[in-house]
């Protein structure tokens, strides 16, 4: 998968690709760039005391890497069914997370025609952590942005601890 | 650069480091013969170097510095200004040394200045020639080579071959003219001798070795040592890092399963694993005393530059421990010799004067302890002048008069690890300008450190340093708390109990909060789920494993369900976005591959003394306690016998004195003092408390009108507000009862007890058991005076319900029909007391003839005319608690008498 994306990148520009996840039916994109790996989640440790966003620590081939639920980053209902979830692994700072999703789609590759601005009318948190919304057949692919996914402020977890 | 120079310059700042220290050796001990031969020497490499390389400024500058040495040897007098002036020169070589290594070349300048004073100090006092001719030995080179050294005559011979300028010629021969120093340098450089070039690498490769053998006694041994880039050294740490992981997972796999053939491989492996991980942390390890190696030029130049006279010992300079964590110290331990050499020792005169001897003494040592290391820095000084330090404290609102008053004496020191805090009157160049110590703190605890201050006034400062040995991997204790597994840091760990219900080891309650007896200790107990905010079994908690740790001076148990094994842990460090939680030090993979979590001693250690766990199980509110919630109330907390905590209502206590042991007086057997003026008797808190022989006593003062009382109490620990919860203790009468404040367990006394004890007719307080079930209502506007009354009623028995209205009263009086007597601030917005009282005596039944305390401001005449008419018993004025007590008395009394 990842390799076909690659070979794709470099045949047209102004295009972009990105990985599509699911979380419930709502369908997202993540600029294939910052996806380092696509990998099924076990044995996460629990953090006691952590921000709900965390959803525990896994190893990753030797490295430990903190698992981030993005439907609960998302503010999102709960998760009703059964059935394994999917983890991203992207980099930020030297360090590796891990994004659980519902699951993971194919690798898109959109070009600047199909892309939406951020509807005005979105979730004050959803708007935070979207870049746009691409139209597609049939439905809309949300873009997120890794950056702004991964930076969730400490600090206010820090007072709430305390 | 090339490799040869950048060898010399690391080289070079080393012998400069060494020499730096022996000289300051060498002063002290002038007849030392073998530490004036290590100088030379090394002086004498350093110029012979720099005469291959080409470096002419570097090697005139060594060259007048060894002449001046040189005169030391043929026996001039060694003086300060002498020592002082080869100290300034090698500042000089080693500023040099910093051009060249950015730069790649020499720098342009003159140090004609320095060679000028030197040769004029080498050839002054040759007039009088040293008396002890004999003195002079011949070469020191008195062994056999080592393969691979070079004799002193070819370094000799390297030297003279070398240009240098002649000293006694100096005015001809000074180096680089200062008007052009450019091209002279260039000059220099093609002059550089051809024939240098050849024996250039032999040379600097053994010219180290040679000084190194030469060191016999004292000076920091060296061994026979490669350099190793560090870089390589870290890859290599990380590599076997990952193969003692991969070791911990095969050893882990194998235990699972019975396949033979390959467990002795294994065991194998898993030995050379040991041994190799081993090996490499023994090559991040390096004696302290290479972080100490400055300090005795350090404390030499502060005492000449501060005019007192400092000796510093050092020992255990061979103590080994991680290059990281002794990068971290080095500028900690600088700073504070220097702080213990400015603010600690006094000057020769304040010294004599107290008694001491003119030369003070600051003691640096280091130790192995467990898997730290211990590190003191110990000056005979004047200490802390603690009563400037909670001054200062005060003003700069650091803490509030009231809350440095109940501190203890080593709780008022650790304010100089407060940023900007420095009692220094007067800042010198040196240090108090209250920047560092918060640092040293920071970077102490960085690296899993704690630092401790033990000081006496007139006798000395001691800082105890204690760090771990390692930082990369540590030996845990893996246990299991809950669904999860932990590491706990072995170094942490003082022992393990098994605790059961049905076993002699088992946890007790006091008001929910648990602790274990060990033997004949109390042990406060934290759930290990329940400081991690995980829901818990009330069964699961009183059996399973304790956990025994100790942070500083704070021991405490942590319970957990299960303890597997303890394991050699890489520590890896938590995520950015967890850091913020103190209970975790990081996390770690263990050998099945799970990720788990290691605890934080230092983080759990806040909670116990903050109480703030919910790991105690909540107890069932008391049957008899009213539910009305009471107020919070401000309690003196202090150690009173056998290291339990007990507590006072603060609104009780006078004062909080210290007072000198010497100056308890003992009448007919009894404990006194003079106190104000007054004689003032002393009463132990607790029958197990002795009166001190020496050093200070802690009192709590209770004054009732002219009469005081003294309690005496082992150390005032706390002042606290919190939710007066008291559980009624029925069978000792010196106790109210316990409660828990900070989530200790705290008996609550019984001032009431202790009184008498001091005098005879000082018992006018009601008898204890008469009043218990009296629920009384207290009537007040403010919640000041609630909150100040409620625990001087709550201390004298009653149970108090309070209302913040008349209106409020009224609803509590209707719906409680527990409540046995009013007390009620007559002056109230809205509805006063008066409206209270009279609405009261027109309610039908009980609560018509409920007896009533007026409590005011002001006691007018009208006022009192008005009470008798609406049947109030007594009117007390508003700050006067003796007054309110007894009045509460009679009415006991009365109401006795009436049922009798």
């Amino acid at each position: 998968m990842m390799q076909a994306a690659n070979s794709n990148a470099t045949e047209t520009i102004g295009t972009r690709d990105f990985v599509t996840v699911f979380v419930g039916e709502t369908m997202f994109g993540l600029s294939i760039d910052r996806v380092h790996d696509v990998f099924i989640p076990a044995g996460v440790t629990p953090v006691p005391l952590a921000p709900p966003e965390i959803v525990g620590l896994l190893n990753l081939r030797g490295r430990v890497v903190t698992a981030l639920c993005l439907r609960r980053r998302l503010s999102m209902a709960p998760r009703t069914g059964e059935g394994a979830q999917m983890a991203i692994g992207l980099e930020q700072g030297g360090e590796t997370f891990a994004l659980i999703v519902d699951g993971v789609g194919e690798v898109l590759k959109l070009g600047a025609d199909t892309h939406e601005p951020v509807p005005i009318n979105l979730d004050a948190r959803w708007r935070d952590l979207t870049l746009g919304v691409h139209r597609l057949d049939g439905r809309l692919l949300v873009i997120l942005d890794v950056d702004a996914l991964l930076a969730f402020d400490t600090q206010r977890r820090t007072a709430g601890a305390a | 650069m090339d490799d040869l120079l950048r060898e010399f310059l690391t080289e070079s700042a080393e012998h400069l480091d060494t020499v730096d220290a022996e000289l300051v050796r060498f002063e002290q001990d002038p007849n030392n013969q073998t530490i004036l031969r290590n100088i030379f020497r090394l002086v004498h490499t350093i110029k012979g170097t720099c005469g291959f390389l080409g470096l002419p400024r570097l090697e005139a500058l060594a060259h007048a510095a060894e002449t001046l040495m040189g005169q030391f040897r043929d026996g001039m007098p060694v003086t300060g200004p002498a020592v002082s002036l080869i100290l300034v020169t090698l500042d000089r070589l080693k500023a040099i040394l910093a051009d060249l290594e950015a730069t790649g070349t020499e720098p342009a300048g003159s140090d004609d200045d320095l060679i000028g004073a030197l040769e004029q100090m080498a050839s002054a006092p040759i007039a009088p020639p040293a008396p002890v001719a004999e003195i002079r030995l011949p070469d020191p080179v008195v062994r056999e080579l080592k393969p691979g050294e070079v004799s002193l005559e070819d370094l000799e011979r390297a030297f003279m071959e070398a240009e240098g300028p002649d000293p006694f010629d100096a005015p001809l021969a000074a180096p680089p003219e200062p008007a052009s120093p450019e091209p002279a340098k260039v000059h220099e450089a093609a002059k550089s001798p051809e024939p240098a070039k050849s024996p250039e690498p032999a040379k600097s490769a053994d010219a180290p070795a040679a000084p190194a053998a030469q060191e016999g006694e004292g000076g920091v041994a060296k061994v026979q040592t490669i350099r190793v880039n560090v870089d390589t050294l870290e890859h290599l740490m990380t590599m076997v890092s990952e193969l003692v992981l991969t070791r911990n997972q095969l050893l882990e796999i194998a235990r699972r399963h019975d396949d033979s053939t390959y467990k002795v491989p294994l065991q194998r492996l898993s030995h050379v694993t040991a041994e190799l991980q081993e090996g490499v942390m023994k090559t991040r390890m390096q004696p302290i005393g290479n972080a100490w190696q400055k300090l005795p030029r350090v404390v030499r130049d502060l005492s000449s530059e501060l005019g007192k006279q400092i000796e510093l010992v050092m020992s255990g300079a061979e103590t080994e421990l991680d290059r990281q964590v002794l990068e971290v110290i080095k500028d900690p331990l600088t700073h504070m010799v220097r702080n213990s050499a400015d603010h600690g020792i006094e000057s020769a005169a304040d010294r004599k004067s107290a008694g001491k001897p003119a030369r003070g003494t600051i003691r640096l040592s280091a130790y192995h302890e467990g898997g730290t290391i211990t590190i003191e820095i110990a000056d005979d000084g004047k200490g802390l002048d603690l009563a400037a330090i909670r001054r200062k404290a005060v003003e700069r609102k650091v803490a509030s008069q009231a809350e440095v008053e109940r501190m203890t004496d080593a709780q008022v020191a650790k304010f100089i690890f407060h940023p900007g805090f420095s009692t220094a009157a007067a800042i010198t160049s040196v240090s108090g300008r209250g920047v560092g110590m918060d640092v040293v703190k920071t970077n102490i605890e960085l690296i899993g450190g704690v630092i401790d201050i033990n000081t006496q006034l007139g006798r000395g400062t001691t800082f105890t340093i204690k760090i771990p040995l390692t930082l990369a991997i540590i030996a845990a204790l893996i246990v299991k708390a809950g669904a999860q597994r932990f590491a706990v840091p072995q170094v942490a760990v003082l022992e393990l109990v098994r605790v059961d219900k049905a076993t002699a080891q088992k946890i007790e309650r006091i008001n929910g909060s648990p602790v274990l007896r060990l033997r004949e200790r109390l042990l406060p107990i934290v759930t290990l789920t329940g400081v991690l905010g995980q829901d818990q079994e009330a069964d699961a908690v009183d059996s399973g494993f304790v956990v025994v740790a100790q942070v500083g001076r704070q021991r405490f148990g942590i319970l957990v369900d299960e303890v597997f094994h303890t394991e050699e842990i890489v520590v890896k460090p938590m995520s950015s976005k967890l850091r913020h939680l103190p209970l975790f030090a990081g996390n770690t993979i263990l050998g099945d591959g799970a990720v788990v979590l290691i605890v934080d001693p230092n983080g759990i250690a806040q909670q116990v003394s903050q109480g703030s766990q919910s790991g105690a199980i909540p107890v069932e509110a008391e049957a008899e306690e009213t539910e009305a919630a009471d107020a919070k109330a401000t309690l003196l907390v202090f150690k009173g016998g056998a290291g339990s905590y007990k507590a006072v209502p603060l609104s009780l206590v006078t004062r909080l004195e210290e007072i000198e042991s010497a100056k308890v007086e003992w009448v007919a057997g009894r404990p006194l003092i003079q106190y104000r003026g007054r004689l003032m008797p002393l009463v132990p808190a607790d029958p197990s408390i002795e009166i001190r022989a020496s050093g200070t006593q802690a009192l709590v003062v209770f004054s009732d009108g002219e009469r005081a009382m003294g309690l005496v109490v082992d150390e005032i620990v706390d002042i606290v507000e919190e939710r007066l919860d008291v559980e009624i203790s029925a069978d000792r009468s010196d106790l109210i009862g316990s409660a828990v404040l900070r989530g200790r367990a705290t008996e609550i006394i019984n001032i009431a007890h202790f009184l008498p004890l001091a005098y005879d007719d000082w018992a006018r307080g009601p008898k204890k058991a008469d009043k218990r079930g009296s629920t009384l209502l207290l009537v007040d506007d403010s919640a000041f005076f609630r909150d100040m009354l409620s625990p001087v009623l709550k201390a004298a028995g009653y149970s108090v319900i309070t209302a913040a209205s008349a209106d409020e009263a009224v609803a509590t009086l209707l719906s409680n029909p527990r409540v046995d007597v009013v007390v009620c601030d007559l002056e109230m917005p809205g509805r006063s007391g008066f409206d209270l009282v009279s609405a009261m005596r027109k309610v039908e039944g009980r609560v018509a003839g409920l007896p009533v305390i007026g409590l005011s401001g002001t006691i007018g005449a009208e006022a009192i005319e008005r009470a008798r008419t609406l049947g109030i018993v007594d009117l007390v004025a508003k700050f006067d608690r003796s007054g309110l007590i007894s009045a509460l008395a009679e009415i006991d009394v009365a109401s006795l008498a009436a049922a009798a």
